[in-house]
């Protein structure tokens, strides 16, 4: 089961989504375009973007005979669809683009191919502290003007900034996920009558409601430490705001302070009330990721729980249930527990790591609407990117997911256990995990908890 | 010139010449056969080995020399502590363990027609991976009944013995008249009187859990000298509470419940409800308040929490030991079969009965055998990894740990690669003595 556990830890990291939502029409249309014989087309000169895409926003110069590799560590069908993406480029540039599957920790598999002398073009790096690392190191190059251009006119500063190292822009972030969202059993929510919540205390009315008709309210993954992570992640950046978010992932303000008191109160409300989450905290403790989601879609009108939390990518262990996204599952977003509804998301950022005219092409053209339309309409993806229209995504759960991450403009947050070092926030049985695991069986205990995190915290960033 | 002569070798009269040019080839050429090994062995093991050592005094760059900073966090760090507990249990239990179940089923199979099939079964676990067996085991000590096969087992048994009662979840809902009384029990807030109707709603039972003798409930009439009243699953589905407090058209009876009427803490009469949820109490009643007693919700034995904090370790020596009893077996059989019979027979006729024969004769003949398995699976165990990885689930991972573990954990995932070195080094120094122990054992049997 580690195995799989595993995996699922790289999908959150690297924010897979491998949901095959693809659309045919979409996928048929383009895989037209991309076979053979664009070469010919691209010898009649930049005519071939003119006359196909009037929606082509973006000018991309001619790169016949260049070639262009890039990184990413995409599988299956999310690597389809972005080759599709790419395909879409090299029909407009007359540029050869090679895909590089890479594995995790990507930067890892950067670093050998690095010092092997060829490192790919353009890589997809899934943290800012990766960016980091990569400028750190000198790996990776400023984007040029047109990308930067492309990049201010269709990002919030938001989505800008976390690409930013040192004041100058590194990385586009492509691809997001979000990471606020309840999915629920339709099934359940019928029976019980019950509707979808928009404030935390709506939530809680919910979770009685679907609790009085018989059924477990939630479902938690607690084996796995990040799924708990982003519970305290989206209440604390809902109540505290997100100054004290920023702080608190930066550690300028202790664990110990009394937001964070605030924000495990909040989260007791759930965690700590007797029959609420499914299997009672000992066996949510051993309940893994992907069975959180299976069970709360299987066992027809008595389901194991009614909701589970967690970002985008649930749809791909939905998928291995007979439950249909949209109709069988569906979705709201994280209710308000503060002022405003918290957006924390993840994301990829292609950042160049071979200065050329073709790689700043290729970050251009990945900033443009134009490449997140092609692969918006494929499904399974989202983007960050302000001025995709919304009707480019296959179904209402896809384009509820990606309203909700726009409407957050500059107010969504990264995830903050994803910017904490490893130690503290990405290590099984250790630091914020294993706080949240112990906070999660003696829920009672909020300011042994609040300790515990600080002291983890504290030695995590201070060495 | 050493060629011509070692050609010439064979002719007898150069006998002592030719032998000492020989032993002068032999060097040479020794040394030319030995090359490829020693340059692999060095490349493959020593260096390693040297270079840990010298990363164990570096800092967490490896640029910074830290003298012995890493091991004294080995010593200071909780998690490596545990991890150094949790190896003296696995070192002291899983080869004794290993090794016992071994002699058993050795010294039983070779008693028993079908011993071959029998022993082939026991050591089929060995052709399956660690990692293999290791997700076997995380799925036999699932904690849900319906797939973990420990729990199942366990909750069957005890299942035969208790009961689980029919309303595991069912509690007051809102402004009920009911109020928690403690240890799972629910009471009325108010005393009852002869000649009232009362009710007793609850929710939280979904409509296809409810027993198969409930009906469509029913609002009790009052009746003279007696308490009347109904409880049920105050819950339409779909439709949510309905009229609070008030019997709905497709709302069930709770058949079955127990009540219990209270007064001064002495339970005064009971009853039981109907099919659809009514039940009448005597006028001893009068005055108490109504109890539904804890019984009525008791939960569901949910089984043992195989792989939390405190059950984790065993239950990986657990999968450990299915693995490898097998090992234990096949080698001491093979010890068996060198045991000469005669000594057994001579025992058998003397009068010893089978409990001597096997702990006076055969376990002291075994001994070095015995000695030699138990070491082996010692040296095994100080570097286990794989299952406790692979079993112990995230949240009780720290409380499974182990050296190897610690060491992973420290190295790759915590990026500390001067503590995770040390790790290794002190690891290596436990697996010391026991190959010393070991191999001094092997020479002595081969010189013998």
């Amino acid at each position: 089961m580690r195995s799989t556990s595993s995996t699922t830890i790289r999908t959150r990291r690297a924010v897979r989504i491998r949901a095959a939502a693809t659309v045919a029409a979409g996928a048929l249309a383009l895989s037209l375009t991309a076979c053979g014989g664009d070469d010919d087309k691209d010898a009649n000169g930049g005519s071939g973007s003119g006359d196909k895409e009037t929606a082509a926003s973006v000018t991309l110069p001619k790169l016949d005979g260049e070639s262009l590799s890039v990184a990413a560590v995409w599988t299956g069908a999310e690597q389809k669809n972005f080759k599709q993406v790419l395909a879409e480029f090299e029909k407009r540039t007359g540029a050869k683009v090679t895909f590089v599957p890479a594995q995790d920790p990507i930067i890892n598999f950067l670093g050998s191919k690095i010092a092997g002398g060829q490192p790919p073009d353009v890589a997809m790096l899934p943290q800012p502290g990766a960016i980091k690392q990569a400028v750190d190191k000198g790996w990776a190059k400023p984007l040029g003007a047109e990308a930067q251009a492309e990049l201010s006119e269709n990002y919030s500063q938001g989505w800008q900034d976390i690409g930013k190292v040192g004041g100058k822009s590194y990385g586009v972030y492509y691809k997001a996920a979000n990471k606020s969202l309840i999915w629920y059993n339709a099934q359940v929510f019928e029976n019980a009558g019950a509707t979808e919540p928009k404030t935390w205390d709506d939530l809680l009315t919910t979770a009685q409601t679907v609790y009085d008709s018989g059924v477990t309210p939630f479902s938690v993954g607690g084996a796995d430490g990040w799924t708990l992570t982003d519970w305290f992640e989206n209440i604390y950046l809902s109540q505290a705001g997100p100054e004290k978010y920023d702080q608190l992932a930066k550690h300028e303000i202790k664990w110990t302070d009394p937001s964070v008191k605030d924000a495990l109160t909040t989260l007791a409300e759930v965690w700590g009330k007797k029959d609420y989450v499914a299997g009672g905290a000992k066996g949510a403790l051993q309940t893994e990721f992907p069975a959180s989601v299976t069970q709360t879609f299987t066992g027809g009108d008595q389901p194991k729980a009614g909701m589970v939390f967690e970002g985008d990518f649930v749809q791909v262990n939905i998928g291995e249930t007979k439950a249909k996204v949209g109709t069988d599952a569906k979705v709201f977003p994280f209710p308000a527990v503060g002022d405003t509804a918290p957006v924390v998301s993840g994301g990829d950022a292609a950042v160049i790591l071979k200065d050329s005219k073709a790689a700043q092409a290729l970050a251009t053209f990945l900033a443009s609407p134009d490449a997140a339309t092609v692969h918006a309409k494929l499904g399974g993806y989202l983007s960050p990117n302000k001025n995709v229209d919304t009707s480019a995504y296959p179904n209402d759960v896809q384009r509820k997911m990606a309203e909700a991450l726009l409407a957050a403009g500059d107010d969504f947050r990264f995830d903050m256990s994803d910017q904490a070092p490893q130690a503290f926030g990405g290590t099984p049985g250790k630091g914020e995990w294993k706080a949240l695991q112990d906070f999660l069986k003696n829920p009672e205990d909020i300011a042994g908890t609040q300790a515990k995190l600080e002291a983890d915290a504290a030695a995590a960033y201070g060495g | 010139m050493t060629p011509a002569s070692a050609a010439g070798a064979p002719s007898a009269p150069a006998a002592p010449k030719s032998r000492r040019s020989v032993t002068g080839t032999r060097k040479a050429v020794a040394a030319l056969f030995l090359l490829p090994a020693l340059v692999l062995l060095g490349a493959l093991v020593v260096y390693p080995i040297g270079y840990s050592l010298v990363r164990s005094f570096y800092d967490q760059s490896g640029d910074g020399f830290a003298g012995f900073d890493n091991y004294r966090a080995l010593f200071t760090d909780d998690g490596i502590r545990t991890a150094l507990k949790n190896n003296v249990i696995w070192v002291v239990f899983a080869p004794t363990v290993a090794t016992a179940l071994g002699l058993i089923f050795a010294v039983l199979t070779e008693r028993v027609r079908w011993g071959t099939a029998f022993k082939l079964v026991v050591f089929m676990p060995m052709a399956i991976s660690m990692l293999a067996a290791g997700i076997i085991f995380r799925l036999v000590y699932d904690q849900d009944p319906d797939k973990g096969v420990a729990n199942a087992v366990w909750v069957g048994v005890h299942d035969t013995f208790a009961q689980s009662s029919a309303f595991p979840k069912a509690h007051p809902g809102r402004e009920s008249p009911l109020r928690a009384a403690g240890g799972g029990a629910f009471i009325t807030k108010e005393p009852v009187r002869t000649g009232q109707v009362v009710t007793l709603p609850l929710v939280g039972v979904a409509p296809d859990l409810m027993p198969d003798d409930a009906e469509r409930a029913v609002a009790a009439r009052p009746e003279d000298g007696k308490i009347t009243g109904t409880t049920w699953q105050d819950f339409t589905r779909g439709k949510g509470v309905g009229k609070l407090g008030g019997v709905d058209a497709s709302e069930l009876g709770y058949a079955g419940m127990k009540i219990e009427a209270v007064k001064d803490g002495k339970v005064v009469a009971s009853t039981t409800a109907a099919g659809d949820g009514t039940f009448t109490l005597p006028a001893a009643a009068d005055g108490a308040q109504l109890r539904l007693p804890a019984d009525n919700f008791k939960e569901p034995y949910n089984g043992l929490d195989w792989l939390g904090p405190s059950l984790v370790t065993p239950a990986i020596i657990g999968s450990y030991v299915w693995m490898w009893a097998g090992f234990a077996m096949v080698l001491i059989a093979a010890g068996l079969a060198g045991v000469p019979r005669e000594l057994l027979e001579a025992a058998r006729v003397d009068g010893a009965n089978e409990w001597q024969v096997f702990r006076r004769v055969t376990v002291p003949l075994l001994a070095p055998v015995l000695a030699v398995v138990t070491v082996t699976l010692m040296i095994n165990v100080l570097k286990i990894f794989d299952l406790v990885f692979i079993i112990a689930p995230g949240s009780s991972q720290d409380d499974a740990n182990v050296l190897a573990l610690e060491l992973y954990r420290k190295g790759f995932s915590e990026d500390r690669p001067g503590v995770a070195s040390a790790i290794s080094v002190f690891l290596l120094l436990l697996v010391i003595p026991v190959m010393w122990f070991n191999i001094r054992r092997l020479r002595r049997e081969v010189r013998r």
